[in-house]
């Protein structure tokens, strides 16, 4: 696919958002998420947005869904304002992989990962449901599941759904919401190699939101740590680490997050 | 059409015909209606002969879909003279081994309806067993309310109280009032025609106090409250809080269901007099308007012509009522599954089943207590 991608006049960037605020609540109550942010996604990257809570990571990817809408500041996706994005055809501009899945509950897995192509009602009945098996099996399920109900399914299992779900059309931005929450360790590894398989088989552009260092470290090609309401840093992960900042200093040399990097010298020469 | 558009541009060659699809085969373009009539009729007009040769390398985008439409057009197998770029090659590549047949329609047959009617047996006496569960649980938890009144759940009923009777008093009364006066203009044609005017308050009297305004306020009621009983606790199914509710070893029955039951058996009878009150205060009107009656005579006939029986018939309903919406509302708000379906499903059976057990029991009410109040 990627040979013959029609290259749109700035192609290197995704998602460019330039000079976000993000306020809530009103009057004396308000108060920023967001001043001044600045952030650019390039094509082909998996950029990881970090940060503690309610600095406003998942804000952030409803606002290049054009779910939210920032109080001042501009985001651009694919080249055009994030509040159109919700329009016709959204799906076969970007994909969204939430945290919880958000399967419709009311249909099968099969329907689940048909919804896009069948609401569009042009395409032939049997073309729709091959598209969909085909999804079905490159998330690493089975034909059989393809009946089954989202009640019935394991938590890694709807992670899966929910991401063929999202690339149904191709799209060539896919954002994910904490990706490997609620799944074991053995899940979220698999799951991890399963969207670094896609990654590189369909030439995506990702950006996820994660607390999981292990998932930033498997994933990451760069790294966006949001604090103090801004970016304060984007490098490749083995830099981020170095930086200086409390934030990061806490994130990354905390318990967790040596355990994490004690793999990290063969990963950062890939870089 | 667009340069974008997916087309079949057919070319003759020294060796044969061939097709090149051009533009952006992708879900997006091929769902546009126009684009994809027009694309299969090319489709369907190119020769079916496996010697026809394709030349994909003039595409502007090809994504999975379009190469599941390539791959079934092709009869699912690779066509002998086939030119494409690597990453084109990849997607059909994967797309070929991922296919999957279709699964064979399932035939119909006659013992899957007889099933499938046991099934619905089965369910339905499910049901009432359920019910009779909630029921027999619920006099247990009077039960205990009565032993310890102090440790029942108070601010509950309280809360239920107000959003199921108080907040419903401006419907009821606006619906109580038309029908009152519906009502006493009808009656009126009928009765000037024998010069009976006067018996107009006994029609309105009768009618209203004992049938119609117990009747009209459980109605709405079970509209507004029994579908809130089912909503609220169906969520609540969803949200997995009656599994907490559970695990801390709190009865879903005592603090859920009795004090909704309690609050709509306080309520409805209050509700149900306000209702009556406010279609005899439509039915004196239109009275005076359409017939001259006063309603100081209203006033003076009304006791004389309803016996004081019919109050007591029409609170007790009330009572009954209130706590069988209440109870109905919650065996459906604790049958709903994880699911949106099941949570609307739940709702509409609840409302449907309370309006139907309502007017029901009114019947048996009828039949039961035909001498009483006359």
């Amino acid at each position: 696919m990627n040979a013959d991608v029609h290259t749109p006049s700035d192609a290197e960037t995704v998602v460019r958002i330039e000079g976000l605020w993000s306020v809530f609540g009103k009057g004396s109550e308000a108060f920023a998420v967001h001043q001044d942010l600045d952030l650019t996604v390039h094509k082909g990257e998996m950029l990881a947005l970090v940060g503690g809570s309610g600095t406003g990571k998942t804000v952030l990817l409803r606002q290049m869904l054009g779910l939210m809408h920032p109080t001042r500041g501009s985001v651009t996706v694919l080249g055009r304002p994030a509040e159109l994005m919700g329009g016709e055809g959204a799906a076969s501009r970007v994909g969204m992989l939430f945290q919880h899945g958000a399967l419709f509950s009311a249909f099968n897995v099969l329907d689940n990962i048909a919804f896009a192509l069948n609401e569009q009602g042009t395409l032939p009945p049997d073309l729709v449901r091959d598209a969909a098996m085909v999804k079905l099996q490159m998330v690493g399920l089975r034909p059989e599941h393809a009946t089954r109900m989202p009640a019935d399914l394991s938590g890694g299992m709807i992670k899966r759904v929910a991401l063929a779900r999202a690339l149904i059309m191709d799209p060539p931005l896919l954002l994910l919401d904490e990706p490997t929450a609620g799944l074991d360790p053995n899940g979220a590894d698999e799951f991890c190699a399963l969207v670094r398989e896609l990654h590189a088989a369909l030439g995506l552009t990702m950006v996820m939101v994660t607390h999981d260092l292990d998932t930033l470290f498997a994933l990451a090609t760069r790294v966006a740590v949001l604090a103090d309401k801004r970016v304060v840093v984007t490098d490749v992960p083995a830099r981020v680490a170095q930086f200086d900042h409390p934030f990061v200093h806490d994130f990354f040399q905390g318990e967790r997050g040596r355990r994490a990097m004690a793999d990290l010298p063969t990963a950062a020469e890939e870089h | 059409m667009s340069d974008h558009a997916p087309r079949i541009v057919r070319t003759d060659t020294p060796e044969g015909l061939c097709a090149q699809p051009c533009g952006r085969w992708g879900a997006a373009e091929l769902g546009t209606r126009a684009q994809w009539c027009a694309l299969s009729e090319q489709l369907a007009a190119l020769p079916s002969d496996a010697r026809l040769a394709w030349d994909l390398r003039g595409l502007q985008w090809l994504d999975h879909v379009g190469a599941q439409l390539l791959w079934n057009h092709w009869g699912r197998t690779w066509p002998q003279q086939l030119a494409l770029s690597d990453g084109q090659r990849a997607m059909l590549e994967r797309v070929a081994s991922l296919t999957t047949p279709a699964p064979p329609a399932e035939p119909w047959r006659l013992a899957d309806q007889v099933d499938r009617l046991g099934v619905l047996v089965l369910h339905g006496m499910d049901h009432a067993r359920h019910l009779l569960l909630l029921v027999g649980q619920m006099l247990l938890d009077s039960l205990r309310f009565v032993r310890a009144p102090r440790r029942a759940p108070w601010r509950d009923v309280s809360g239920h109280l107000y959003r199921m009777g108080a907040t419903a008093l401006p419907i009821t009364a606006l619906v109580g009032f038309l029908i009152g006066v519906v009502l006493a203009y009808l009656m009126s044609l009928q009765l000037r025609q024998f010069g009976a005017e006067a018996f107009i308050v006994n029609i309105l009297g009768i009618s209203l106090i004992r049938e119609l305004g117990p009747m009209l306020a459980a109605i709405l009621v079970a509209g507004r409250s029994g579908s809130a009983i089912t909503a609220q606790i169906g969520v609540m199914r969803v949200t997995e809080e009656l599994d907490a509710m559970r695990v801390m070893g709190i009865p879903h029955g005592f603090r859920l269901v009795l004090p909704r039951a309690l609050a709509l058996a306080v309520a409805m009878p209050l509700i149900s007099v306000w209702t009556t009150l406010s279609a005899l205060a439509g039915g004196m009107l239109a009275a005076d308007l359409a017939m001259g009656i006063s309603p100081a005579y209203f006033f003076h006939a009304l006791p004389a012509a309803v016996g004081f029986g019919n109050l007591t018939l029409a609170l007790s309903k009330s009572v009954v009522f209130g706590t069988l919406i209440a109870l109905i509302g919650c065996h459906w708000g604790l049958r709903v599954k994880p699911n949106t379906q099941s949570l609307g499903e739940g709702t509409t059976a609840s409302v449907v089943t309370s309006i139907t057990m309502v007017i029901i029991v009114d019947a048996l009410f009828a039949v039961a207590f035909k001498n009483v109040g006359f």
